[in-house]
């Protein structure tokens, strides 16, 4: 991956920056220029919840190029309290400590590494809310 | 004008995995139960100084009640920086929302980056050119396997807001003093992963002698005596140190004992003295002086007198407090910790 | 608007191929599908393929292919949908001929996926979801198909056991097709003791990476009797998008996509699921065929794996389905599956399926999903007595 491209999505990547339609009030994750619920392209950039449950998870085994290191790990989706969905990972936690509905809340975490010698990536994880 | 500053928020953030300290015995054969720790407090593999230094910091800002945005300053003290040019503090203060308008910087002074910190803070808010500045102390500390440290070498951190004295501060400083001398009690060269030291030299002409005399000196400069301080903290590279300081300064195990970590979670460098005195404003009330007496290789220590403020009771809930965190832990193996801490060549 | 018809098709057996190259497979698999018909010119090629950027660093392959099987400088263009890349290759190919601008059209698929490695082939897979928000946190494709399985069951109560019967079907199929990757039967209890991919989705419930080309000759049907004596006739032709990125659905048990393209297709074939003898749907994991059973509404939701269950797709049952194994045993070479399946109804509706061969079928269905559902493509076959 790309420095620029990685840089480039740092505020939604590092705060959980996404967009909401002035118009019909759906929000977005990332940021959209055009509503896709109502076709406005009257939207705002807006802070979204950094909680929110668990839609629907899977426990990764076979990694893609990159993420070896971390297998087996959870991958969620997740809609956080204001009505936004959102991919993640869930970090700190067994498979067998979440089910569908389960509280987590955002932590900043590295998501993997470009080598010894690259850049590191950063962002969201979400974890089990205790 | 006040001439003192105080702290608005405070947080700190301990990993949930931890490694007893008799696991590790039993990889290298020491099977006895003469461990300098209980159990130490270990990064996930998704964790590093910059993560840990996060989620403390968010803590501290959500304690502080203060938009992000008015942090003019954010000061990382640690050994682990992820990268050895780079700066981590423009990582933090991107991921809590206080770019671009803010000074960064990491410190090194070995175990004392974190109060190094502090002491910067302090004086940009006194001069009146910063409103809020972040100290952070926090480490990923990684000890050679088999070597004495990679029983205490422990993951942690705590951040602190600090803005001019008022009646939004939970703390105030009262007093600091810095006490340096060349000791090469204990190194890192650039290149090298895990740090030498020099074995018994880092007790008696290192850590006793710079926090003995930074501490005196702090408490003669002000006019203070032990007993007037409710609480102390001070480096806790493990157990015994942390003890036999105290003792030799003349303060009591209940003076010491919020703050005294290091059994549970082990040494968390330029995290290790702050997390304590996160533990210890926990359970502070108002009015107590607490002092905090750090320590770094190389070697030195920084003394602070606080007194604890009214508002303090206030800042307590919902955030969990530094021993709730040490409650919340998964147990891992050394095989998992290996992985965890980067130690397969894969 | 002409009608378009299907004169030829051809493919490779899809497996690893470790002695050929990706332009030998197209070259292979066009051979076979030029050899059944005598025509003098192809006005154009178009080339479905998902990642030979990614796993030979080769792209341009709508020319390069159109030199290697030996046609005249034909307009030649490869189209990429991901999963869906041959079933949008055959769109462009129809468009070109009901037009009327092209009369002969080739249209193939080719995937080779055996010249990386299988971190790489779960990257490139990955290309087809939301790179920045998806892959880049570690989402595999896998897992995007787990966590659709877990809501589905979480939603209809349906069991292991239940949904594992698809890929057991799939297998039973290949077992009779020599072209097929897997040509062996599995049982259940192999499919529910096979090791975790993504949790929940064990290793018998995922298609595997795989080299094939698939190939397809068409012409317009007026014309199409000069050339073979079964024609098929594309009779429906559908195609739709959504969301690439799963978590931007509301429905994660359902692809809208193929609602919308099944719609589009039964209304201009003017026929109905009830109608559909034979169909080839993308079982690229156990779950992905399970849902397309009911979004094409040949089951209500919720009830499809209780359907395979009883039997009712297998032929003789209420619609034979994936009659040469599926995605999951015939195999899946990302770009061309959306030609083979095409292929293999062409032959189903041709009276040439072999084994499998489902008496009398007259109306054959392909569904090809690109992604988790962000493309999905589905046509409609007519035999012409």
């Amino acid at each position: 991956m790309s420095v620029p491209r990685y840089w480039r999505e740092i505020p939604s990547r590092y705060r959980l920056i996404g967009s909401k339609c002035v118009n019909c009030g759906k929000t977005y994750f990332p940021p959209r220029r055009v509503c896709r619920e109502c076709g406005s392209v009257n939207l705002e950039e807006v802070k979204l919840s950094e909680q929110g449950r668990i839609i629907t998870w899977a426990t990764v085994y076979d990694p893609p190029r990159g993420f070896e290191k971390y297998v087996p790990y959870i991958v969620a989706i997740v809609e956080l309290d204001d009505g936004t969905r959102i991919m993640t990972q869930i970090t700190d936690c067994e498979p067998d400590e979440i089910q569908i509905g389960t509280r987590v809340y955002a932590v900043f975490r590295k998501i993997r590494e470009e080598g010894e010698s690259g850049i590191i990536y950063y962002g969201y994880k979400f974890k089990p809310l205790k | 004008m006040t001439k003192e500053a105080g702290i608005i928020g405070y947080g700190a953030y301990i990993p949930i995995y931890r490694i007893k300290a008799c696991e590790i015995g039993k990889i290298w054969g020491n099977y006895n139960g003469h461990v300098p720790i209980m159990e130490k407090a270990v990064a996930g593999i998704d964790e590093d100084l910059v993560t840990i230094s996060v989620e403390a910091a968010k803590y501290a800002i959500r304690r502080a009640k203060i938009d992000p945005k008015e942090i003019g300053a954010v000061y990382i003290g640690t050994e682990s920086k992820p990268y050895a040019v780079k700066p981590s503090g423009t990582i933090v203060a991107e991921a809590i929302g206080a770019t671009p308008l803010v000074v960064t910087a990491d410190f090194e002074f070995a175990c004392k980056a974190g109060t190094e910190a502090f002491q910067a803070c302090i004086d940009h808010v006194l001069s009146g050119r910063i409103k809020y500045a972040m100290a952070i102390g926090a480490d990923t500390a990684q000890g050679r396997p088999g070597d004495q440290l990679e029983y205490t070498a422990a993951s942690g951190g705590a951040a602190f807001i600090f803005t001019k004295r008022s009646n939004k501060t939970l703390a105030y400083c009262e007093g600091a003093v810095s006490f340096v001398t060349d000791t090469p009690d204990f190194w890192r060269r650039a290149h090298e992963h895990y740090p030498m030291h020099a074995e018994r030299f880092t007790g008696e002409p290192a850590y006793f002698y710079h926090i003995i005399n930074s501490v005196k000196t702090l408490m003669e400069n002000m006019g203070l005596k032990p007993s007037d301080f409710k609480y102390a903290v001070f480096h806790q590279p493990n157990t015994k140190f942390p003890v036999k300081v105290a003792k030799k300064l003349g303060f009591t195990m209940d003076q010491i004992k919020p703050g005294l970590l290091s059994p549970y979670i082990g040494n968390c460098y330029a995290g290790s003295s702050l997390v304590g005195f996160a533990a210890t404003l926990d359970v502070a009330n108002p009015g107590d002086r607490i002092l905090l007496a750090s320590y770094g290789s190389g070697a030195g220590s920084d003394a602070f007198s606080f007194v604890v403020q009214d508002i303090i009771l206030e800042k307590r809930n919902p955030i969990p407090s530094v021993r709730d965190m040490i409650g919340v832990r998964k147990y891992i193996d050394y095989s998992t910790y290996v992985k965890f801490r980067g130690k397969i060549r894969a | 608007m002409r009608k378009v018809a299907v004169i030829a098709v051809g493919y490779t057996k899809v497996k690893e191929h470790w002695g050929l190259s990706i332009r030998d497979l197209f070259t292979e698999a066009a051979i076979m599908a030029l050899n059944e018909v005598t025509i003098d010119r192809v006005d154009a090629l178009y080339v479905g393929n998902m990642s030979s950027g990614y796993c030979q660093h080769q792209e341009h392959l709508g020319a390069l292919m159109a030199d290697y099987i030996g046609l005249k400088s034909p307009p030649a263009v490869k189209i990429e949908a991901a999963g869906a890349s041959g079933g949008m290759a055959l769109r462009e190919g129809i468009q070109a001929v009901a037009s009327g601008f092209h009369d002969f059209v080739v249209v193939g698929g080719v995937e080779k996926m055996s010249d990386v490695l299988t971190p790489d082939i779960t990257y490139a897979m990955a290309m087809a979801a939301d790179q920045e928000y998806e892959a880049f946190i570690g989402v595999t494709f896998a897992a995007l198909n787990a966590m659709i399985k877990r809501a589905y069951q979480h939603k209809f109560g349906v069991s292991d056991e239940l949904i594992a019967t698809l890929p057991v079907h799939c297998h039973d199929m290949a077992s009779k097709n020599p072209y097929a990757q897997y040509p062996f039967k599995i049982t259940i209890e192999q499919v529910l003791s096979s090791p975790f991919v993504a949790e929940p989705l064990r290793l018998l419930e995922c298609s595997s990476p795989a080299d094939g080309a698939a190939i397809l000759i068409l012409c317009p049907l007026e014309k199409a009797k000069e050339f073979t004596d079964t024609p098929i006739e594309i009779a429906g032709v559908g195609a739709a998008t959504d969301a690439i990125a799963l978590y931007q659905r509301d429905d994660l048990t359902t692809f809208k996509a193929t609602i919308e393209a099944a719609n589009m297709a039964y209304k201009m074939a003017h026929t109905k699921p009830e109608e559909v003898d034979v169909a080839e749907i993308h079982d690229s994991f156990s779950i992905t065929g399970v849902i397309s059973l009911e979004d094409l509404g040949f089951f209500k939701k919720g009830t499809a794996t209780k359907a395979i269950s009883e039997g009712e797709i297998t032929p003789g049952g209420k619609v034979a389905v994936n009659t040469f194994g599926g995605l999951k045993a015939r195999g899946h070479p990302v770009g061309a599956t959306g030609v083979y399946q095409v292929a293999e109804v062409v032959k189903q509706l041709r009276g040439e399926a072999g084994k499998n061969q489902v008496d009398d079928a007259e109306i054959g269905l392909t569904q090809n999903i690109g992604g988790v559902g962000g493309t999905v493509t589905v046509y409609i076959f007519r035999r012409i007595d």
